[in-house]
């Protein structure tokens, strides 16, 4: 897993299967060529996929299409390894981070050539950046082993190389450089001595860094640590020896995509396109478990709990990006109540509510609740990440708000921390005392802002899903989920009526129940059982909907559309007139509140204590299902085929 | 594996590689048959079969290649070492 993070860039999703045919509608059909092209490189795309984005940039630029609203930028590529290899990876890496790249070629092995001379085609084409690409091998660092003195001259030598190359592009062209460190080769001559004794390679390489990062401070040049992203990935995996051999390749071309997408965030730096804020889920986000059904004492967030220290060590990484001016905000489907209830009482939880700049805890959508979030912080959508352990929402802000860049989060929450910040989304340049000014501007804020319209077309969102609903009666099988969720659920729960496995086994039996389990899943997976109802017979044609419960991580999906049109299915099949709901308040489950009255009850009465009843007649009851299929097992004699339910208006 | 299965996975690499769907891989297609079929592709061409098929190739082994048959060789020569 985190070999392949680096490797793949697991933060960003697959390439979808019709990827090529996707490249070749955009050439059939150029219109809003750019924000397409930056939409199908936001995918993880190995080299030959990055390869062909570049040629559909070329062949658009030819044609004369509008690249907008990705920003133009011309970059020279300095190197005395194969540049042509890097330069088609970077142009279609960039596009991802909003460039429209033009790449310029120097010859193999020209830097200083080409840097000092004014006719040089790198001075002529007078470029926005020059690259310098140089690895160890175009550095003089050979030197007597043992003397400080000479490994101190080499070290001198090896910077002024680098620096006559950019004070030639600077004379001659005016340019920002990016300069690269140095990686290392794999190979140790004493071992761990190499370290220690003056004019070793890695003596002497460890010195150039630190000079070339000194060099860096003070001017308008970028520093590009290349040293760092080869110890991230391992010395061994980033040369290739062969791949030196055979084509002059600098490092192993599989790190090819993850070298661009470096180069890529630092232009995007450049020409101020970096993220600025980080919208955070909460529930199995933040902490472990989920607030509303776990309560205060059983989220995971705390020191001792290997869980619990994953959660902390994301939010020490949020702590600290907000520390040198990332802003916060948080979307979370839950009561505002309960989902600031942490933030306030839980004893180990590091992030409090006055780091939080904007809070948006309600059952809206996300994309929704995320173009508001930025609104109130004045940021574009294009300046936000969105954290969110959960698939659905992840594709849902995803396919709604293309903008926002969405890291894909691996099953294991100590990796989340990792996963953020490989994606390297608040790649910066400078840091000044305003960055540090902003986290103090937003403090003791946690502003909630108002409900919004829908940010898109969540029920077009919907019926991509796939989704796939079984309903079946309850069963042995099931009856320990059942029983588990009964005495779980504390949210989307009508009643909480709490029952003994003993108890359900009853209902499961008797005659006088109809019970329902149900199941849901979709493209991302199966969700297993997510909803469970009891209904008990009264006279002849009545049901009272004793128990009605909902995981909450199915919320917005048109879950309870269906299940009341299972019920009313089975209702009718026996003679059943009339339903009768009812809703008894916890400080849990406000938001259940008006479910009755959203699924076309009647309110028949209401009692002191905030109890409500409500009746529904079977004959005009009219439910609006939503599109996903719809599976029934096990309903005994009355067993019926599979329906599907299409979109309605 | 087979040496039809390696055709068929080397049918995907040759489409990824030289963006084009309607290329057929047979053993004597060779670099003059492939529009872009130039050094510098036929380098991403071996080192996606590397990644592919998860073998590593010598510069010789490679600097050999004549035909898409000797490839498909080297190929099953690596997977059977292994």
């Amino acid at each position: 897993m985190c070999f392949s993070l680096f490797r793949e860039l697991s933060w960003l999703p697959k390439s979808p299967p019709d990827f090529s045919l996707r490249c070749r509608a955009l050439v059939d059909n150029p219109i809003d060529f750019g924000r397409r092209l930056q939409g199908l490189a936001s995918f993880r795309l190995d080299e030959n996929q990055l390869n062909h984005l570049a040629k559909l940039t070329t062949i658009a630029r030819k044609a004369g299409a509008d690249l907008q609203p990705l920003v133009p930028f011309r970059l020279a590529v300095l190197s005395n390894s194969t540049a042509d290899f890097i330069i088609p990876t970077l142009v279609g890496t960039a596009a991802r981070h909003g460039i429209a790249l033009e790449c310029i070629k120097a010859d193999y092995d020209q830097v200083i050539q080409q840097a000092l001379s004014p006719e040089s085609v790198i001075n002529r084409a007078k470029p926005d950046g020059v690259l310098l690409a140089v690895d160890y091998r175009a550095l003089p660092l050979g030197c007597q082993l043992g003397s400080r003195e000479e490994a101190a001259n080499v070290v001198r030598q090896a910077l002024s190389f680098i620096e006559t190359a950019r004070t030639g592009l600077k004379a001659n062209s005016n340019v920002v450089c990016i300069v690269q460190t140095i990686a290392p080769p794999a190979e140790r001559l004493f071992g761990s001595l190499d370290r220690v004794l003056p004019g070793a390679l890695r003596y002497v390489i460890e010195r150039v860094n630190i000079g070339l990062a000194e060099s860096i401070v003070g001017t308008e040049d970028i520093l590009l640590d290349v040293a760092g992203l080869a110890e991230t990935v391992g010395l061994a995996e980033w040369h290739s020896p062969t791949e030196w051999n055979l084509a002059k390749l600098a490092f192993s071309n599989s790190y090819l995509p993850l070298y661009a997408d470096h180069v890529a965030r630092v232009l995007a730096a450049l020409r101020g396109k970096s993220r600025r804020a980080l919208v955070l889920d909460l529930d199995n986000t933040l902490w472990g478990g989920v607030i509303g059904d776990d309560g205060i004492e059983g989220i995971q967030c705390a020191q001792g709990d290997p869980a619990g220290e994953a959660y902390l060590s994301l939010q020490r990484l949020v702590l600290d990006l907000r520390a040198r001016g990332i802003v916060l905000a948080v979307s979370s489907k839950n009561n505002d109540e309960t989902a600031r209830l942490p933030f306030r009482e839980h004893p180990e939880m590091l992030i409090r509510e006055e780091h939080i700049a904007v809070f948006q805890a309600n059952w809206n959508d996300k994309a929704t609740n995320i173009k508001a979030i930025a609104k109130e912080l004045s940021l574009g959508v294009d300046s936000l990440v969105f954290l969110d352990d959960n698939p659905v929402e992840r594709n849902l802000v995803h396919e709604l708000l293309p903008e926002v860049a969405v890291p894909e989060l691996p099953s294991d929450p100590a990796l989340y921390a990792r996963t953020l910040a490989a994606a390297g989304y608040f790649e910066s340049i400078r840091f000044s005392d305003e960055d540090l000014k902003r986290a103090r501007y937003y403090q003791d804020n946690a502003k909630r802002v108002g409900l919004q319209t829908a940010a898109g077309d969540v029920d077009a969102y919907l019926a991509s899903l796939e989704m796939e609903i079984t309903f079946q009666p309850f069963d042995e099988t099931g009856r320990g989920r059942i029983t588990q969720l009964i005495n779980k659920s504390n949210q989307y729960n009508l009643t909480t009526k709490r029952y003994t496995e003993a108890e359900v086994a009853v209902a499961e039996r008797d005659t006088d129940f109809f019970t329902l389990q149900v199941r849901l899943s979709d493209r991302f997976g199966d969700n297993g059982m997510i909803s469970v109802v009891i209904c008990r017979q009264h006279a002849d044609s009545e049901w009272e909907i004793d128990t009605w419960l909902m995981s909450c991580r199915v919320l917005g999906r048109g879950v309870e559309q269906m299940v009341l049109g299972e019920i009313l299915h089975h209702a009718e099949r026996r003679g059943i007139r009339k339903l009768i709901g009812s809703y008894r308040p916890t400080d849990r489950n406000k938001l259940v509140r008006d479910h009755y009255s959203k699924l076309g009850f009647t309110q028949v009465r209401r009692d002191a204590d905030g109890s409500t009843v409500w009746e529904l007649q079977t004959e005009t009851a009219n439910v609006a299902e939503t599109a996903m299929k719809v599976r029934r097992l096990d309903f005994g004699p009355h067993r019926e085929a599979s329906r599907r339910v299409t979109a309605h208006a | 594996m087979e040496t039809a299965e390696i055709y068929q996975e080397f049918t995907k690499i040759f489409h990824d590689v030289f963006n084009d769907d309607s290329i057929v891989v047979r053993p004597d297609l060779a670099a003059n048959d492939v529009e872009g079929w130039d050094s510098l592709s036929h380098i991403r061409l071996v080192l996606t079969v590397e990644r592919s098929f998860g073998v590593k190739f010598s510069a010789s082994e490679i600097s050999k290649l004549k035909s898409v048959a000797g490839l498909v060789d080297l190929v099953r020569s690596k997977q059977s070492d292994s």
